[in-house]
C-alpha cells in the first residue's frame, strides 16, 4: 500500500507516547496488560465458530475471504514459473467463472518479488514479500535490513517481518521495539511512501496467551500496520484463540489511540468452514470497520481451492471437486 | 437381584461407517426401521446430502493408499474382511431374517453365501490383470502392454430387491468394486440398512484402510442424487436405483452424471426379479477400471 505511514513509529497518542522511553517502561507498561483469561478465551473461539452461516451470506462470505487472501508460496522450491502460475491464479481464480473476486496479494520471497510484480501489472493485486531473515529470524539487524530494503526495492507492497522471538522471550522488549522501528524505517521508498509493514510473532512459539498480547501492543507501539500469527513454518499456526486475542489487541489499541491496525491470521487455515469461522470473529469483536481486505488478511495457499470449490458448489447445486481446481 | 427385575435389553445405536469412524449423521436425525409387519426394530442415521460429501471426500483420501498396494496385498486384506464375517455369521443371520423377512437356516444360508463370495472375489484381485489386460502384439519392435487401474471413487446405489439383498446383495456390489483398487461411497437400502450397518463394524475391524468403503443410510433420493452429480466420483452402480421417477430415478441419476461422463452401471431391467444366490460373472469386477496402454522399446 503506497500511503504514508500510517502508524508511524512512536505516534500513537493516548497517552502511549512515552512508553518505549526505556526498557524499564516498556517492561513495565507490557506486564501491566492485563492477564488473558485461558478458559474464557478459548471458550468465546469456539462459540464464535458455531455458527451457521447458509446461502446468500455464505456467497458474500466465499468472495470476502477470496478477496481477503494473500495467496503465499513460501517454498525453499519455488521457481519463477511457480510465481508466475500463481500470480496468474491470483487474477483469475477460477477460470471457469470471470466472476469470482481476485485475491487481495500475492506472498512470496524477496527474490520473486520483481518475478511477482511484473505478473501482476496492472492489476490492483499487491505484492507482499517476508524479510527479515523469515521464518526464523535468526540474523544480524543489518543483514535483515538489507533484506527489506532489497524487497522494497524490487517494488514490494507490504513486508512481512518476524519479530525475535529469542529476544521476546528473554525480556529484551526494547530490542524488538527498536527492531520493528528499524525495519519500518527500511520499508521507507526513495518517494517518501512506505511499503504497508505486517509484523509476525510466530505465536506458536510465544508460550503463552499473555505474551501473545503482549506481543500486540508491543507491535502495534513500534509502528506495526498489520499483525500477523505464523510463519506458517512451524507445527502450531494460526488458531481461533491467539486470533480473537489479536483481533481485542487491535480493538483496545484503536480506543486508545484511534489508531486502526489489520489482523493477518497465516498457516493451518485450509477449509472454508474455518475461514468463515474467523470471518464472524472480525464482525463481532470489530465489526464492519475490519472486513475488507484492507484491514483483514488470510495467509493462505489452499484455502483459495476449498473457497472456489464451494462457490462452485453454490453457483452450480453440485459438489465440485479437486480436478476442477488448479494443482499448485 | 430382586426376581421381579427384568432385564433390559441394550440397544444398540446404528452409526454411519465414514472414514473407518463410525459418526452420527451431520443432521442428528435418526429413521425408524422396521420388519416386515412394521415391528420396530431399531433406529438407523437419516444420512444427508453433507454425509454424502463427506463420505466422498474420505473415499477420495483413501484413493491413492487402497489403488496403490499391491494386488496381493488387497486380497490379504479382503480375505480377512471374510474371516471377521466369519466369527459374526449368527447375527448377521439374524439381521437379514428380519430384514427380509425370511426363516433362520434360509438367512444363515445367505450369510454363508455372502462370505464365500467375498472370498471369491478377494482370490480375484491379483487375477483381474491377466483378464482385463495382457501383451498386445503390435506392427514393430516393442512391448505394449495394457493393465486394468481402478477408476478411483465409485458411488454405489445398494440392491433394495431381489432374494438376499440385505446383505449377500450388498456385498456383490461392494466386493468386487474395491477388489480391483476402487474406494466406494454405498446409499444404503434404505428398509433394509442394518446388516450393511453392521457390516460396517467388521470392515472397522478388519485390516481395511479407512474410507476404503463407506456407508450412508438414510434416503436413496436424498443419497443417490448427491452421488451421481458430485463432480468427484468417478463412476456410478445404480443397481438399487429401482425408483419409478423422482430425483432417485435411474434415468435422472444417469443424466445428471453423465455431466462428468463418469462410467454408469445401469440397474437390471426386473430389478425385483434378481437373485443374489446366483454364482456371480467378471462383470462387476470389469465395470470400473480404466485400461492404460503402455509401448516400450524391445531390446533396450
Amino acid at each position: 500500500m503506497s500511503t504514508v505511514a500510517a502508524n508511524a513509529p512512536g505516534a500513537a497518542g493516548g497517552g502511549l507516547q512515552d512508553v518505549a522511553a526505556s526498557e524499564a517502561s516498556l517492561r513495565r507498561f507490557l506486564h501491566g496488560l492485563p492477564g488473558v483469561d485461558a478458559v474464557g478465551l478459548e471458550a468465546r473461539a469456539a462459540s464464535l465458530g458455531t455458527r451457521s452461516i447458509k446461502t446468500t451470506a455464505k456467497a458474500y462470505a466465499i468472495d470476502l475471504a477470496i478477496s481477503m487472501i494473500d495467496l503465499t508460496t513460501l517454498e525453499g522450491a519455488d521457481t519463477v514459473g511457480k510465481v508466475r502460475a500463481l500470480c496468474t491464479k491470483a487474477r483469475n481464480p477460477d477460470p471457469s467463472d470471470p466472476s469470482a473476486p481476485r485475491v487481495a496479494a500475492i506472498c512470496v520471497y524477496p527474490d520473486m518479488v520483481a518475478t511477482a510484480k511484473a505478473a501482476l501489472e496492472g492489476t490492483a493485486i499487491q505484492v507482499a514479500s517476508v524479510a527479515t531473515a523469515f521464518p526464523a529470524g535468526r540474523a544480524a539487524l543489518p543483514v535483515k535490513l538489507a533484506d527489506v530494503a532489497d524487497a522494497v526495492a524490487a517494488g514490494a507492497d507490504e513486508i512481512d517481518m518476524v519479530i525475535d522471538r529469542g529476544a521476546f522471550l528473554s525480556g529484551r522488549y526494547l530490542s524488538v521495539f527498536e527492531e520493528i522501528t528499524a525495519v519500518k524505517e527500511a520499508c521507507r521508498r526513495p518517494d517518501g511512501t512506505y511499503a504497508h509493514l505486517k509484523v509476525i510473532f510466530e505465536t506458536g512459539e510465544l508460550q503463552t496467551y499473555d505474551n501473545v498480547r503482549r506481543a500486540s501492543w508491543l507491535a502495534m507501539l513500534a509502528g506495526a500496520d498489520f499483525i500477523k500469527t505464523s510463519t506458517g513454518k512451524v507445527a502450531v499456526n494460526a488458531t481461533p484463540p491467539v486470533t480473537l486475542l489479536m483481533l481485542e489487541a487491535v480493538r483496545d489499541f484503536k480506543a486508545q489511540t484511534g489508531i486502526q491496525i489489520g489482523v493477518k491470521p497465516a498457516g493451518g487455515i485450509k477449509t472454508t468452514k474455518d475461514a468463515m469461522k474467523y470471518l464472524v470473529m472480525v464482525n463481532e469483536t470489530l465489526g464492519d470497520d475490519w472486513l475488507s481486505p484492507e484491514w483483514f488478511r488470510f495467509g493462505a495457499s489452499s484455502l483459495l481451492n476449498d473457497l472456489l470449490m464451494q462457490r462452485q458448489k453454490l453457483t452450480t447445486g453440485r459438489y465440485s471437486g479437486p480436478d476442477y481446481v488448479t494443482v499448485d | 437381584m430382586s426376581e421381579l427385575t427384568a432385564r433390559l435389553d441394550v440397544m444398540k445405536t446404528y452409526k454411519l461407517f465414514v472414514g473407518g469412524k463410525f459418526p452420527r449423521s451431520e443432521s442428528g436425525r435418526v429413521y425408524e426401521v422396521t420388519d416386515s409387519k412394521g415391528q420396530w426394530l431399531a433406529n438407523a442415521p437419516l444420512g444427508t446430502r453433507k454425509d454424502t460429501r463427506d463420505a466422498v471426500l474420505a473415499a477420495r483420501a483413501a484413493v491413492k493408499g487402497w489403488s496403490g498396494t499391491t494386488a496381493y496385498n488387497r486380497g490379504q486384506v479382503l480375505y480377512r474382511v471374510a474371516e471377521m464375517l466369519q466369527g459374526r455369521r449368527e447375527q448377521f443371520a439374524a439381521e437379514v431374517a428380519t430384514a427380509e423377512n425370511i426363516g433362520g437356516k434360509k438367512a444363515l444360508a445367505l450369510v454363508d453365501q455372502a462370505i464365500d463370495r467375498w472370498v471369491w472375489y478377494a482370490g480375484w484381485t491379483d487375477k483381474v490383470a491377466q483378464i482385463a489386460g495382457g501383451a498386445n502384439p503390435v506392427a514393430g519392435p516393442f512391448f505394449n502392454l495394457s493393465v486394468p487401474e481402478p477408476s478411483g471413487v465409485i458411488g454405489i446405489v445398494a440392491p433394495q430387491t431381489g432374494y438376499g439383498y440385505s446383505l449377500l446383495g450388498l456385498i456383490s456390489v461392494i466386493a468386487p468394486v474395491i477388489a480391483t483398487g476402487n474406494t466406494v461411497v454405498v446409499a444404503l437400502a434404505a428398509d433394509a440398512p442394518l446388516p450393511a450397518l453392521s457390516l460396517g463394524e467388521v470392515l472397522a475391524t478388519s485390516d481395511l484402510p479407512g474410507g476404503v468403503v463407506n456407508l450412508i443410510s438414510g434416503r436413496t433420493a436424498d443419497i443417490a442424487p448427491t452421488l451421481a452429480s458430485h463432480q468427484d466420483v468417478n463412476g456410478l452402480d445404480l443397481t438399487g436405483a429401482i425408483a419409478a421417477d423422482g430425483p432417485g430415478a435411474a434415468a435422472a441419476l444417469e443424466a445428471s452424471a453423465a455431466d462428468t461422463l463418469r462410467r454408469v452401471l445401469r440397474p437390471a431391467v426386473d430389478p425385483s426379479a434378481l437373485d443374489w444366490t446366483v454364482a456371480p460373472t467378471t462383470d462387476r469386477l470389469l465395470s470400473f477400471l480404466e485400461t492404460k496402454t503402455v509401448w516400450h522399446p524391445m531390446g533396450i
